[in-house]
Protein backbone atom coordinates (compact mmCIF):
# COMPACT_ATOMS: atom_id res chain seq x y z
CA UNK A 1 0.00 0.00 0.00
CA UNK A 2 2.78 2.54 1.07
CA UNK A 3 4.29 2.03 -2.56
CA UNK A 4 1.12 3.24 -4.24
CA UNK A 5 0.60 6.07 -1.36
CA UNK A 6 2.49 8.77 -2.87
CA UNK A 7 0.57 8.59 -6.38
CA UNK A 8 -2.76 8.32 -4.70
CA UNK A 9 -1.43 11.63 -2.48
CA UNK A 10 -0.51 13.50 -5.69
CA UNK A 11 -3.69 12.81 -7.76
CA UNK A 12 -6.20 13.52 -4.82
CA UNK A 13 -4.51 16.90 -4.80
CA UNK A 14 -4.72 16.88 -8.80
CA UNK A 15 -8.23 16.46 -9.00
CA UNK A 16 -8.93 18.92 -5.85
CA UNK A 17 -6.88 21.75 -7.66
CA UNK A 18 -8.91 20.93 -10.70
CA UNK A 19 -12.41 20.74 -9.34
CA UNK A 20 -11.90 24.08 -6.62
CA UNK A 21 -10.41 25.63 -9.88
CA UNK A 22 -13.47 24.47 -12.19
CA UNK A 23 -16.00 25.54 -9.51
CA UNK A 24 -14.55 29.07 -9.24
CA UNK A 25 -14.31 29.75 -12.85
CA UNK A 26 -18.07 28.80 -13.41
CA UNK A 27 -18.49 30.78 -10.37
CA UNK A 28 -16.93 33.77 -11.52
CA UNK A 29 -17.03 33.74 -15.06
CA UNK A 30 -19.18 36.50 -16.64
CA UNK A 31 -22.71 36.57 -16.75
CA UNK A 32 -25.22 38.41 -19.00
CA UNK A 33 -22.64 40.52 -20.26
CA UNK A 34 -21.68 39.70 -23.75
CA UNK A 35 -24.96 39.88 -25.91
CA UNK A 36 -24.12 39.17 -29.92
CA UNK A 37 -23.04 41.36 -32.65
CA UNK A 38 -26.48 41.21 -34.09
CA UNK A 39 -28.27 41.94 -30.76
CA UNK A 40 -26.55 44.82 -30.00
CA UNK A 41 -28.59 47.92 -31.73
CA UNK A 42 -27.69 50.31 -33.52
CA UNK A 43 -28.06 53.76 -31.72
CA UNK A 44 -28.32 57.21 -33.55
CA UNK A 45 -27.24 57.44 -37.26
CA UNK A 46 -26.65 53.47 -37.15
CA UNK A 47 -22.60 54.15 -36.69
CA UNK A 48 -22.87 53.48 -32.73
CA UNK A 49 -24.60 51.27 -30.56
CA UNK A 50 -26.21 50.92 -27.04
CA UNK A 51 -25.21 48.71 -24.59
CA UNK A 52 -28.08 46.34 -23.50
CA UNK A 53 -27.79 43.85 -20.73
CA UNK A 54 -29.78 40.89 -19.69
CA UNK A 55 -32.43 39.78 -22.81
CA UNK A 56 -32.38 42.06 -25.64
CA UNK A 57 -35.87 40.72 -26.41
CA UNK A 58 -37.25 42.02 -22.90
CA UNK A 59 -40.44 43.39 -22.97
CA UNK A 60 -39.41 46.55 -20.46
CA UNK A 61 -36.55 48.97 -21.27
CA UNK A 62 -35.04 50.55 -18.31
CA UNK A 63 -32.46 52.83 -19.97
CA UNK A 64 -30.10 54.64 -17.64
CA UNK A 65 -27.70 58.06 -18.55
CA UNK A 66 -25.10 57.57 -16.47
CA UNK A 67 -21.84 59.04 -15.84
CA UNK A 68 -19.28 56.86 -14.13
CA UNK A 69 -17.77 59.93 -11.96
CA UNK A 70 -21.01 60.11 -10.24
CA UNK A 71 -21.60 58.47 -7.11
CA UNK A 72 -25.48 57.68 -7.05
CA UNK A 73 -24.46 56.23 -10.82
CA UNK A 74 -22.69 53.30 -8.99
CA UNK A 75 -25.29 53.25 -6.38
CA UNK A 76 -28.27 53.00 -8.80
CA UNK A 77 -26.01 50.73 -10.79
CA UNK A 78 -25.70 47.67 -7.96
CA UNK A 79 -29.43 47.45 -7.35
CA UNK A 80 -30.05 48.12 -11.04
CA UNK A 81 -27.66 44.95 -11.76
CA UNK A 82 -30.08 43.10 -9.25
CA UNK A 83 -33.20 43.83 -10.78
CA UNK A 84 -31.76 42.69 -14.35
CA UNK A 85 -31.36 39.62 -12.44
CA UNK A 86 -34.10 39.54 -10.44
CA UNK A 87 -36.34 40.46 -13.67
CA UNK A 88 -34.63 37.61 -15.75
CA UNK A 89 -36.04 37.90 -19.23
CA UNK A 90 -38.47 40.71 -18.58
CA UNK A 91 -36.35 43.00 -18.23
CA UNK A 92 -33.27 44.91 -20.45
CA UNK A 93 -31.15 47.13 -19.40
CA UNK A 94 -29.96 50.02 -21.64
CA UNK A 95 -26.60 52.33 -20.73
CA UNK A 96 -26.41 55.77 -22.33
CA UNK A 97 -23.14 57.58 -21.42
CA UNK A 98 -23.50 60.86 -19.99
CA UNK A 99 -20.83 62.20 -18.42
CA UNK A 100 -21.14 65.76 -16.85
CA UNK A 101 -18.01 68.50 -17.34
CA UNK A 102 -17.96 69.25 -13.33
CA UNK A 103 -16.45 65.71 -13.28
CA UNK A 104 -13.32 65.89 -14.35
CA UNK A 105 -12.44 62.11 -15.40
CA UNK A 106 -16.38 61.16 -16.51
CA UNK A 107 -15.62 61.52 -20.31
CA UNK A 108 -12.04 59.40 -20.08
CA UNK A 109 -13.95 56.76 -18.09
CA UNK A 110 -16.97 57.11 -21.04
CA UNK A 111 -14.40 56.47 -23.96
CA UNK A 112 -12.45 53.88 -21.88
CA UNK A 113 -15.69 52.31 -21.24
CA UNK A 114 -16.34 52.47 -25.22
CA UNK A 115 -12.90 51.04 -26.31
CA UNK A 116 -13.50 47.76 -23.93
CA UNK A 117 -16.74 47.54 -26.03
CA UNK A 118 -15.10 47.43 -28.84
CA UNK A 119 -13.77 45.02 -27.52
CA UNK A 120 -16.56 43.44 -26.42
CA UNK A 121 -16.16 44.03 -22.97
CA UNK A 122 -18.30 47.01 -22.32
CA UNK A 123 -19.86 46.04 -19.05
CA UNK A 124 -17.00 44.45 -17.51
CA UNK A 125 -15.66 48.08 -17.84
CA UNK A 126 -18.61 48.85 -16.66
CA UNK A 127 -18.52 47.51 -13.51
CA UNK A 128 -15.02 48.09 -12.77
CA UNK A 129 -14.97 51.75 -13.36
CA UNK A 130 -18.19 51.88 -11.12
CA UNK A 131 -16.57 49.63 -8.10
CA UNK A 132 -13.73 51.28 -8.61
CA UNK A 133 -14.70 55.09 -9.12
CA UNK A 134 -13.91 56.45 -5.40
CA UNK A 135 -10.40 55.02 -6.24
CA UNK A 136 -9.39 56.54 -10.00
CA UNK A 137 -11.91 59.49 -9.00
CA UNK A 138 -8.51 60.64 -7.34
CA UNK A 139 -5.89 59.11 -9.12
CA UNK A 140 -3.18 61.73 -10.75
CA UNK A 141 -2.61 59.73 -14.00
CA UNK A 142 -6.48 58.14 -15.10
CA UNK A 143 -5.38 56.34 -18.09
CA UNK A 144 -2.89 53.80 -16.42
CA UNK A 145 -5.29 53.11 -13.92
CA UNK A 146 -8.15 52.91 -16.86
CA UNK A 147 -5.31 50.30 -18.62
CA UNK A 148 -5.04 48.42 -16.05
CA UNK A 149 -8.38 47.78 -15.34
CA UNK A 150 -8.33 46.76 -19.44
CA UNK A 151 -5.41 44.47 -18.68
CA UNK A 152 -7.70 42.66 -15.99
CA UNK A 153 -11.15 41.95 -17.70
CA UNK A 154 -8.18 40.08 -20.12
CA UNK A 155 -8.63 43.31 -23.17
CA UNK A 156 -5.45 43.52 -25.61
CA UNK A 157 -4.14 46.63 -23.63
CA UNK A 158 -2.47 47.62 -26.88
CA UNK A 159 -5.81 47.62 -28.41
CA UNK A 160 -7.52 49.68 -25.73
CA UNK A 161 -5.03 52.38 -25.57
CA UNK A 162 -5.52 53.41 -29.03
CA UNK A 163 -9.38 52.77 -29.12
CA UNK A 164 -9.70 55.29 -26.41
CA UNK A 165 -8.12 58.03 -28.80
CA UNK A 166 -10.15 56.61 -31.86
CA UNK A 167 -13.17 58.79 -33.15
CA UNK A 168 -15.45 56.46 -33.20
CA UNK A 169 -15.18 55.82 -29.90
CA UNK A 170 -16.06 59.64 -29.24
CA UNK A 171 -18.47 59.68 -31.43
CA UNK A 172 -20.37 56.46 -29.56
CA UNK A 173 -20.02 59.12 -25.91
CA UNK A 174 -20.94 61.63 -27.91
CA UNK A 175 -24.23 60.35 -29.77
CA UNK A 176 -25.23 59.03 -26.01
CA UNK A 177 -25.00 62.72 -24.93
CA UNK A 178 -26.94 63.79 -27.79
CA UNK A 179 -29.70 61.23 -27.27
CA UNK A 180 -29.98 62.61 -23.91
CA UNK A 181 -30.04 66.19 -24.33
CA UNK A 182 -32.85 65.71 -26.83
CA UNK A 183 -34.15 63.56 -24.12
CA UNK A 184 -33.96 66.66 -21.57
CA UNK A 185 -31.49 64.76 -19.83
CA UNK A 186 -29.79 67.55 -17.74
CA UNK A 187 -28.52 65.24 -14.39
CA UNK A 188 -27.39 61.95 -13.26
CA UNK A 189 -28.33 59.32 -12.90
CA UNK A 190 -31.65 59.48 -15.36
CA UNK A 191 -34.01 56.70 -16.22
CA UNK A 192 -36.08 56.04 -18.55
CA UNK A 193 -38.55 52.82 -18.19
CA UNK A 194 -39.95 51.97 -21.86
CA UNK A 195 -39.54 55.82 -22.84
CA UNK A 196 -41.16 57.18 -19.40
CA UNK A 197 -38.62 59.11 -17.39
CA UNK A 198 -38.62 58.30 -13.71
CA UNK A 199 -39.34 61.28 -11.33
CA UNK A 200 -36.10 61.04 -8.66
CA UNK A 201 -38.54 59.55 -5.98
CA UNK A 202 -38.84 56.74 -7.97
CA UNK A 203 -35.20 55.87 -8.60
CA UNK A 204 -34.63 53.58 -4.64
CA UNK A 205 -35.02 50.01 -5.47
CA UNK A 206 -38.92 49.68 -4.77
CA UNK A 207 -39.58 52.89 -6.97
CA UNK A 208 -37.78 51.18 -9.52
CA UNK A 209 -39.33 48.00 -8.92
CA UNK A 210 -43.20 49.56 -9.24
CA UNK A 211 -42.52 50.95 -12.53
CA UNK A 212 -40.62 48.04 -13.82
CA UNK A 213 -44.24 46.02 -12.52
CA UNK A 214 -46.42 48.94 -14.06
CA UNK A 215 -44.75 48.74 -17.78
CA UNK A 216 -45.04 44.75 -17.49
CA UNK A 217 -48.96 45.14 -16.46
CA UNK A 218 -49.14 47.38 -19.34
CA UNK A 219 -47.47 45.53 -21.81
CA UNK A 220 -49.14 42.27 -20.98
CA UNK B 1 16.38 11.97 14.95
CA UNK B 2 18.09 10.48 12.36
CA UNK B 3 19.34 12.48 8.95
CA UNK B 4 16.85 10.62 7.00
CA UNK B 5 13.55 11.15 9.39
CA UNK B 6 15.02 14.88 9.21
CA UNK B 7 15.05 14.98 5.41
CA UNK B 8 11.59 13.14 5.54
CA UNK B 9 9.90 15.90 7.62
CA UNK B 10 11.59 18.84 5.79
CA UNK B 11 9.87 16.79 2.25
CA UNK B 12 6.93 16.95 4.24
CA UNK B 13 6.40 20.48 5.85
CA UNK B 14 7.79 21.29 1.91
CA UNK B 15 4.37 19.80 0.19
CA UNK B 16 1.72 21.36 2.71
CA UNK B 17 3.86 24.72 2.41
CA UNK B 18 3.36 24.35 -1.59
CA UNK B 19 0.12 23.53 -0.72
CA UNK B 20 -0.52 27.43 0.40
CA UNK B 21 1.41 28.52 -3.25
CA UNK B 22 -0.98 26.49 -5.26
CA UNK B 23 -3.80 27.47 -3.63
CA UNK B 24 -3.02 31.30 -4.11
CA UNK B 25 -1.83 30.66 -7.83
CA UNK B 26 -5.08 28.54 -8.75
CA UNK B 27 -7.08 31.49 -7.31
CA UNK B 28 -5.10 34.20 -9.22
CA UNK B 29 -5.10 32.01 -12.89
CA UNK B 30 -9.49 31.48 -12.17
CA UNK B 31 -9.35 35.82 -11.92
CA UNK B 32 -7.27 36.04 -14.79
CA UNK B 33 -8.86 33.20 -17.09
CA UNK B 34 -12.25 34.71 -16.02
CA UNK B 35 -11.74 38.46 -16.18
CA UNK B 36 -13.20 38.73 -12.61
CA UNK B 37 -11.88 42.28 -10.66
CA UNK B 38 -13.15 41.79 -7.53
CA UNK B 39 -9.78 40.09 -6.23
CA UNK B 40 -8.12 43.42 -6.79
CA UNK B 41 -11.21 45.83 -5.08
CA UNK B 42 -10.32 48.73 -3.48
CA UNK B 43 -6.53 48.37 -4.88
CA UNK B 44 -5.37 50.05 -7.69
CA UNK B 45 -1.83 49.07 -6.83
CA UNK B 46 -3.08 45.79 -7.59
CA UNK B 47 -4.72 46.35 -11.03
CA UNK B 48 -1.72 47.55 -11.53
CA UNK B 49 0.03 44.34 -11.28
CA UNK B 50 -2.41 42.00 -12.47
CA UNK B 51 -3.08 44.06 -15.09
CA UNK B 52 0.02 44.81 -16.53
CA UNK B 53 1.59 43.23 -19.66
CA UNK B 54 4.06 41.36 -17.05
CA UNK B 55 0.92 39.28 -15.84
CA UNK B 56 0.73 37.13 -19.16
CA UNK B 57 3.38 35.11 -21.61
CA UNK B 58 2.12 34.93 -24.67
CA UNK B 59 -1.43 35.90 -23.81
CA UNK B 60 -1.59 33.03 -20.73
CA UNK B 61 -1.71 34.35 -17.41
CA UNK B 62 1.44 33.99 -15.47
CA UNK B 63 -0.25 32.44 -12.29
CA UNK B 64 -0.96 29.35 -14.31
CA UNK B 65 2.43 28.86 -14.65
CA UNK B 66 2.54 29.30 -10.97
CA UNK B 67 -0.30 26.67 -10.71
CA UNK B 68 1.52 24.10 -12.83
CA UNK B 69 5.05 25.00 -10.48
CA UNK B 70 3.42 24.54 -7.45
CA UNK B 71 1.50 21.52 -7.82
CA UNK B 72 4.86 19.69 -9.65
CA UNK B 73 6.81 20.78 -6.23
CA UNK B 74 3.74 19.35 -4.40
CA UNK B 75 4.27 16.05 -6.26
CA UNK B 76 8.22 15.89 -6.10
CA UNK B 77 8.27 16.51 -2.51
CA UNK B 78 5.61 13.95 -1.89
CA UNK B 79 7.59 11.48 -3.62
CA UNK B 80 10.50 12.37 -2.06
CA UNK B 81 9.35 12.20 1.33
CA UNK B 82 8.78 8.34 0.28
CA UNK B 83 12.05 7.89 -0.53
CA UNK B 84 11.94 8.61 -4.54
CA UNK B 85 15.78 9.43 -4.90
CA UNK B 86 15.14 11.04 -8.54
CA UNK B 87 12.42 13.44 -7.47
CA UNK B 88 14.90 14.79 -5.23
CA UNK B 89 16.67 16.51 -8.14
CA UNK B 90 13.22 17.16 -9.66
CA UNK B 91 12.21 19.17 -6.28
CA UNK B 92 15.25 21.29 -6.39
CA UNK B 93 15.46 21.79 -9.93
CA UNK B 94 11.98 23.42 -9.64
CA UNK B 95 12.13 25.23 -6.57
CA UNK B 96 15.70 27.00 -8.06
CA UNK B 97 13.73 27.97 -11.40
CA UNK B 98 10.79 29.51 -9.40
CA UNK B 99 13.46 31.25 -7.01
CA UNK B 100 14.32 33.08 -10.04
CA UNK B 101 11.42 33.93 -11.49
CA UNK B 102 10.24 35.03 -8.45
CA UNK B 103 13.14 37.63 -8.23
CA UNK B 104 12.39 38.87 -11.45
CA UNK B 105 8.55 39.34 -11.08
CA UNK B 106 9.93 41.13 -7.47
CA UNK B 107 11.80 43.17 -9.77
CA UNK B 108 8.92 44.40 -11.98
CA UNK B 109 6.56 45.28 -9.42
CA UNK B 110 9.82 47.04 -7.30
CA UNK B 111 11.65 48.84 -10.55
CA UNK B 112 8.92 48.64 -13.45
CA UNK B 113 6.06 48.94 -12.34
CA UNK B 114 6.06 50.71 -8.73
CA UNK B 115 3.48 48.78 -7.15
CA UNK B 116 2.99 46.08 -5.34
CA UNK B 117 0.33 42.85 -5.59
CA UNK B 118 -0.87 41.50 -2.18
CA UNK B 119 -1.24 37.40 -3.80
CA UNK B 120 1.70 38.06 -5.69
CA UNK B 121 4.28 38.93 -2.46
CA UNK B 122 2.13 35.83 -0.97
CA UNK B 123 3.60 33.62 -3.70
CA UNK B 124 7.06 35.06 -3.76
CA UNK B 125 7.12 34.02 0.84
CA UNK B 126 5.70 30.67 -0.51
CA UNK B 127 8.82 30.41 -2.85
CA UNK B 128 11.26 31.42 -0.73
CA UNK B 129 10.14 29.49 2.11
CA UNK B 130 9.90 26.54 -0.32
CA UNK B 131 14.14 27.66 -1.28
CA UNK B 132 14.81 27.65 2.69
CA UNK B 133 13.58 24.36 2.70
CA UNK B 134 15.83 23.27 0.18
CA UNK B 135 18.77 24.96 1.48
CA UNK B 136 18.24 23.32 4.95
CA UNK B 137 17.94 19.82 4.01
CA UNK B 138 21.10 17.87 4.63
CA UNK B 139 23.39 16.05 2.07
CA UNK B 140 22.29 12.79 0.86
CA UNK B 141 24.21 10.04 1.46
CA UNK B 142 24.88 9.30 -1.79
CA UNK B 143 26.21 12.64 -2.29
CA UNK B 144 28.47 12.71 0.68
CA UNK B 145 30.12 9.28 -0.34
CA UNK B 146 30.31 10.89 -4.00
CA UNK B 147 32.39 13.74 -2.10
CA UNK B 148 34.51 11.57 0.13
CA UNK B 149 35.36 9.35 -3.08
CA UNK B 150 36.56 12.75 -4.57
CA UNK B 151 38.57 13.38 -1.77
CA UNK B 152 40.12 10.50 -1.16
Amino acid sequence: MKRYLPFIIVAVVALATLGSGAMLYRAKRPQLLTIPEDKVLPGKGGAESMHIRGNPDAPVTLEEFGDFQCPPCGNIAVFIDELVKEYGPRLRLVFRNFPLPNHKYAREAALAAEAAGLQGRFWEMHDVLYREQGVWSKADNVRELFDSYAGMIGLNIDQFKKDIDEEKTKARVESDHERGDSLGVQSTPTVFINNRQLGPNDRTPDGLRASIDAALKQKS
Amino acid sequence: MTVSRFRTILYTVAAIVSLAGLADATYLAVQALTGETLVCGGSPDCFRVLGSSYAKVGGIPVALFGTLAYFSVFSFATFAAFGYVRARAFLILTIGAMFLVTLWLLYVQAFLLHAYCRYCLFSAAVTFLLAGLVIALPPSRESLESQDAQAS
